[in-house]
């Protein structure tokens, strides 16, 4: 499996980035924001998510059931499944202040959310 | 069970419409039933194969496998549906005079259409591999009982059918005369709503996140969880919140199919003339 990477694949992966990091130097502020969401027993935890107006984020959402889901939302423009035991990364553009509810649809009665621009 | 009928119905009934669609624009073509099973059968193998393969799809391209995938299948649809009109637009007259003549039989020596069948084979896929993976999670989680989820799988088949098959035999009664310029019309406005789709997925996939702000809101009007929301959104590609980008995009594609329709029009013309 993918998740499965080497330690040593994976340190050197995180090296590289840090290296990258520094070399880019001024454009770490405009590395999008990353907010980790886990998905368990069919809920989103945090299900609201603040975030910055104006700015690029990403939401790293780890789907800690064993069943699939798929991350939808009108407002966010995102439609996403995210396999049992897997995770996914979802982008958001950068949001005007409002807020814009996500669900998991195939637990639409439980997997509710709202990310808040403010 | 409920979880189970809702979801297969909704998405039977999203993939059923395109196919009515398509059934209608190729009224009197030979062996059109037979592609478009053909188009359908292979939509369920892949459903099935993209279910299975999901974790993999989507850890193509950094993560951005799966939008990318869809996106591709999408401007795949939207291209053979614009190839289908441009044809139409040679041939519609001719085979609607044809039509006319001999009755709803079939209309000898015109081509199967390949292109469509494309297209039926696209809806189901992707429409089939979102029921696939909710049956799949139902099924390893035993929180529905199997009986349960085979009642209500097989309801939301028969209702999502039902529903499809009343669109298409509505699209029936249009006389012949109209018959294909309202399917070239809704052909057209169903490229135009896959291709603003596609750019939503391109966007999500980290390409060309430009003119991502939000032309309209008419959420409180139609939602696109409603069940009109969702026969507009198959239909003619509504959103409640579309972007600039997808705007864009829309208009295009609908320029770009009548702009060909119209050449290829005045190509025959002009052909007839000399």
């Amino acid at each position: 499996m993918r998740d499965d990477a080497s330690p040593l694949c994976r340190g050197g992966a995180i090296g590289l980035v840090l290296v990258g990091l520094c070399v880019s130097g001024p454009s770490i502020a405009d590395e999008p924001v990353q907010i980790n969401v886990t998905l368990k027993d069919h809920r989103f935890e945090p299900a609201e998510i603040h975030v910055p107006t104006g700015k690029p984020t990403v939401l790293f959402v780890t789907n800690e059931d064993a069943t699939s889901e798929e991350f939808d939302s009108t407002a966010l423009r995102v439609e996403k499944v995210i396999v049992g035991g897997h995770y996914a990364t979802i982008r958001l553009r950068p949001l005007s202040p409002g807020r814009y509810p996500f669900m998991g649809e195939y637990h639409a009665g439980t997997a509710q959310g709202v990310v808040i621009a403010e | 069970m409920l979880a189970t009928l809702v979801i297969v119905f909704r998405e039977v009934f999203e993939a059923g419409l395109i196919v009515g669609i398509v059934l209608s624009a190729t009224r009197g073509m030979a062996r059109r039933g037979l592609w478009v099973a053909y188009g359908v059968a292979a939509g369920v193998l892949g459903a099935s194969l993209v279910a299975g393969f999901a974790g993999e799809i989507a850890a193509w391209f950094e993560g951005a496998g799966q939008e990318l995938f869809t996106a591709g299948i999408l401007l795949l649809a939207v291209v053979m549906l614009s190839w289908h009109n441009a044809w139409m637009a040679s041939h519609g007259r001719a085979l609607a005079r044809q039509i006319r003549q001999v009755g709803a039989a079939v209309v000898a020596g015109e081509r199967p259409p390949a292109a469509l069948a494309i297209v039926c084979g696209v809806a189901v896929l992707r429409e089939g591999s979102e029921v696939v993976l909710f049956l799949y999670g139902i099924a390893a989680s035993g929180g529905s009982s199997a009986p349960g989820m085979i009642a209500g799988g097989a309801l939301g088949l028969l209702a999502g059918g039902l529903v499809s098959a009343v669109m298409y035999l509505g699209l029936l009664t249009i006389p012949t005369r109209y018959l294909f310029s309202v399917t070239s019309t809704l052909i057209t406005l169903l490229a135009a709503g896959l291709a603003a789709q596609a750019v939503a997925f391109v966007q999500q996939a980290g390409y060309g996140e430009r003119m991502t702000g939000t032309v309209w809101d008419s959420s409180w009007l139609i939602s696109d969880d409603s069940l009109p929301g969702r026969l507009l959104h198959t239909l003619i590609g509504y959103t409640s919140e579309p972007s600039w980008a997808q705007l864009l995009v829309y208009i295009l594609t609908i320029g770009m199919i009548l702009g060909s329709m119209r050449l290829v029009r005045w190509r025959n013309d002009t052909a007839l003339r000399h």
